[in-house]
């Protein structure tokens, strides 16, 4: 256990040597400001239904700054080991493969994470300057952040799995890229089918992370996502240990 | 310490490595020598567990390379060939985070540390980035990782290459040290440093081993020993033909400057000629002004054996 945070101090640590961290976190407080900025100013036209965090959670800004941060964060997770040749030392030193693939999806998943923190902030401030509430209830927090999280580890997982697949950053990235967006709107499809009742339209549903937000936002919990996404993280973890295991045999 | 079985790795229809068999004892400084694309690497890495052979058996320090690999690799050093090394890292912090990935207690880190820093002569880049290292203290950083963990084996894959005449003579003295405590498998291309340093050899060509043996005997048993240059003023004779006509000289071959000719003769294996050259110059009155007998080296070892089935 105690490699494991070894190794995922070093994962963490890495995101902050290198320069595309600092843009990352640049790039994604612009685009998150933009979208808390265009919602109050929206709301402040005409009454509506939702709160400001429920806004905030379900605009176009948001789902893009979303799709667009996983693949700069995980490309160079195994790429760049490949890449530079680290790898050899890193794997013959007495640690085991599957301590190196969590440590780094958990190191992308905490630098993911990192890159929320300064939303929190953005409710306190609109409470404080605003004496108004921004979300509808404290569940409303939790269910958003949760979703934050289990989409989190679903698309770090994705991007884990492409970065493994190859040692060049921009095919990782280019793989993890479609991959993701193929997945959203698989789930945008459901809105498009009109028949409510249809397999079809209940079975990628399930994809939806759009209307999972949707309703973790208003503050419902709802189990199936959740399962949902811990399971095919896990799944997709499990493919990723397993192609990593892979290049002793394709060397 | 290093106990290898038949030991075969293909890669897609190539065959690297087949068959090895070899055995290093402890505290012995193998020398691991072949032509580039021999297998030297492969080797290296499949005793690493970086990757498992085809087939056949490898075990360090009693520990079988791919059931117990994890012990297997706390008892070695490894420095891969090029040194590969995080760039954005400090190298204080690569250490200490090597040290701590290599079961090193915690408290015991700082010394250890600071150990390899001082053997590898670290101490005044300690802070730099290592990105901003020149080519000779990326591979002292190397160095220092593979002994942080005080390992009973270090397994060097061309700890010199790149390096400068005087780095390289550092770090062969380092080499040297180290052999005192540690078991070392290294390979090389610098031949008379293989001679300097190592107890024993090994010659690899095309995935095969061709020589197992110490420098010394190597050298001595080899077919086409050294020969004896002889520079002279020849006068009236030609030189080649009476000096072929000495029994153990097999073939002469002449160069001429100034009317001074250099004659390289090769003698067969254990004679020495010298006093029978000395002899017939005296008796045809030629000038001399150099008889030096040139004793066969490692590298002469080398050729002859890594070119012999060729051309």
């Amino acid at each position: 256990m105690r490699k494991f945070f070894v190794l995922l101090s070093r994962e963490v640590s890495s995101y902050f040597y290198s320069p595309i961290a600092y843009i990352v976190l640049v790039f994604f407080l612009l685009v998150s400001g933009a979208d808390f900025y265009f919602q109050i100013s929206f709301m402040n036209q005409r009454p509506v239904s939702y709160s400001v965090q429920e806004a905030f959670f379900n605009s176009v800004f948001f789902w893009f700054a979303f799709v667009l941060i996983f693949p700069l964060i995980t490309m160079r997770l195994f790429a760049e080991e490949f890449k530079l040749g680290t790898i050899e030392p890193l794997m013959t030193a007495p640690v085991r493969d599957w301590q190196v693939v969590l440590s780094k999806f958990f190191g992308a998943l905490i630098f993911y994470l990192v890159l929320w923190i300064p939303t929190i902030c953005y409710f306190a401030i609109f409470q404080y300057i605003t004496r108004q509430p921004a979300a509808g209830s404290s569940g409303a927090y939790w269910g958003s952040y949760l979703m934050l999280l289990l989409l989190g580890m679903f698309y770090v997982s994705v991007g884990c799995l492409a970065s493994v697949l190859t040692r060049n950053q921009i095919i990782a990235a280019v793989i993890s890229f479609c991959a993701i967006t193929l997945l959203f709107f698989l789930g945008l499809i459901s809105f498009i089918l009109l028949d409510v009742t249809s397999t079809t339209r209940q079975l990628l549903g399930y994809f939806s992370a759009i209307e999972h937000m949707g309703t973790f936002s208003r503050g419902e919990i709802d189990t199936r996502p959740l399962v949902f996404y811990l399971s095919m993280t896990a799944l997709v973890l499990g493919l990723t240990y397993q192609a990593f295991q892979s290049r002793k045999w394709r060397l | 310490m290093i106990k290898v079985e038949n030991l075969t790795k293909k890669y897609a229809g190539q065959t690297a490595i087949r068959d090895l068999n070899f055995e290093v004892g402890n505290g012995e400084i193998m020398g691991f020598l072949g032509p580039n694309g021999a297998g030297k690497t492969t080797t290296m890495r499949i005793l690493a567990s970086f990757m498992p052979p085809s087939s056949g058996r490898a075990s360090i320090a009693g520990f079988d390379i791919f059931n117990q690999s994890l012990e297997a690799r706390a008892h070695l050093g490894y420095m891969p060939e090029n040194v590969p090394l995080y760039n954005d890292m400090r190298v204080n912090e690569y250490l200490n985070y090597r040290a701590a990935l290599k079961n090193i207690p915690h408290r015991r880190i700082p010394e250890r540390v600071g150990d390899v820093r001082e053997l590898c002569g670290l101490k005044e880049v300690e802070n730099k980035i290592i990105g901003a290292l020149s080519k000779g203290y990326r591979q002292r950083v190397g160095l220092a990782d593979a002994l942080v963990h005080e390992p009973d084996l270090l397994i060097l894959d061309e700890p010199t290459s790149g390096l400068d005449p005087n780095q390289i003579r550092q770090v062969r003295e380092l080499i040297k040290n180290l052999g005192k405590q540690h078991t070392i498998l290294l390979s090389t291309h610098i031949l008379p440093e293989v001679e300097m340093t190592c107890s024993r050899v090994i010659i690899i060509h095309r995935g095969r081993i061709e020589a197992n043996d110490t420098p010394e005997n190597l050298v001595q048993h080899i077919r086409t020993a050294g020969g004896v240059t002889l520079d002279a003023k020849t006068g009236k004779d030609d030189g080649a033909a009476e000096l072929k006509r000495i029994g153990a000289v097999r073939d002469v071959s002449v160069t001429e400057e100034d009317g001074w000719k250099t004659f390289s003769l090769r003698v067969e294996s254990g004679a020495d000629v010298r006093e029978e050259v000395f002899r017939l110059a005296r008796d045809r009155h030629w000038d001399v002004r150099e008889l030096t007998a040139r004793r066969p080296t490692l590298e002469d070892v080398f050729v002859e054996i890594t070119q012999a089935d060729e051309v």
